[in-house]
């Protein structure tokens, strides 16, 4: 059980999320340069939250280019389980690995914060373990995660079950109040069509462990490792 | 040669930077201003041996890179410049 934790220059959660998968959850992990050509057997890829290339022109704009992405794709077309978190996800959608973009966080601010999400759909490699309807407490820290789509690709998200999070309140309930970013319709997270590629602005990784606050965002690593250990998302090897 | 990009937020798209900057210069007596939406500016020095070519070249730029087709659109101006 491996997992890959891709660096951009200016990833800043990438320690995060190998101390998760090695320190907390016993697996193998290795980091994975963006100029590096091979995502070295991993049965799990991350694309790790930051500033990828300093969020010049948009966020995720430039890493989408980076040679790794190359191989991210091709694993990703095979099956193979990626999280995007944060940047990450700003990444997969600028590679067009998940639909849609974001736009800036309505308040105009960087919003850091614990916000609760609510686990919406339990099929996808990174929400196995979790409960439909489970709310997890987790942190946000961005600035531009106002997902955006348009009408008929939110209607197909809808349609095909693909949004995965939504921002709630702690009760679980769907508020404008409980949406820190202006999302349409308080989206947190989505899948793509073949549920094995997930994107999410809120951090699982800063919500590991009890002692940092809440652990929260633990079942989604664990999730992940029983999908593989399962044989579920296995990338088809070629 | 040189080509201007202008890339602008569709306007299907909600411009929350466009909307602050239209209060602000509210708040500065600017009442007649109704609207402001930004965008993004981008000179390009370009090798091509035509004004055509240029545009070809700068519109798959921009179609790649300079803009993302979900959330914006743009724009190209060429100037030629007249030798002398």
């Amino acid at each position: 059980m491996k997992f890959a934790v891709v660096v951009f220059p200016g990833s800043n959660c990438d320690h995060d999320a190998y101390h998760v998968a090695t320190d907390v959850l016993g697996a193998e992990a290795a980091f994975v340069w963006h100029k590096d050509t091979s995502l070295g057997g991993a049965d799990v890829v991350v694309l790790p939250g930051g500033f990828a290339h300093g969020d010049y022109l948009r966020t995720g704009a430039i890493a989408r280019f980076s040679p790794v992405m190359n191989e991210v794709r091709r694993f990703a077309m095979a099956g193979g389980p990626v999280i995007g978190i944060c940047n990450g996800f700003q990444v997969l959608t600028e590679s067009g690995l998940l639909p849609g973009a974001m736009l800036r966080n309505t308040s105009l601010q960087y919003q850091c914060e614990y916000v609760h999400v609510k686990v919406e759909q339990i099929d996808t490699p990174f929400t196995v373990a979790c409960t439909k309807g489970q709310v997890l407490r987790i942190p946000i820290a961005h600035g531009e995660g106002n997902y955006y789509a348009e009408p008929e690709v939110l209607a197909r998200l809808q349609r095909n079950r693909q949004i995965v999070f939504r921002y709630t309140n702690a009760a679980g309930e769907v508020t404008p109040e409980a949406n820190p970013n202006g999302s349409l319709d308080n989206i947190a997270g989505l899948c793509n069509e073949t549920r094995n590629v997930v994107g999410l602005m809120p951090h699982p990784e800063r919500a590991c462990e009890l002692s940092l606050g809440s652990s929260d965002g633990r079942v989604l690593f664990e999730s992940v490792m029983k999908a593989v250990s399962e044989g579920a998302f296995a990338p088809a090897r070629t | 040669m040189r080509a201007r990009v202008f890339v602008t937020l569709k306007p299907s798209v909600f411009d929350p930077q466009g909307t602050t900057v239209t209060e602000a210069l509210h708040s500065l007596g600017y009442d007649a201003v109704k609207d402001v939406r930004q965008g993004k500016y981008f000179e390009l020095e370009v090798d091509a041996r035509s004004a055509d070519e240029a545009r070809r070249v700068v519109s798959e730029a921009a179609d790649r890179l300079l803009a993302n087709p979900v959330i914006e659109s743009y724009r190209i101006e060429i100037e030629e410049r007249v030798a002398v």
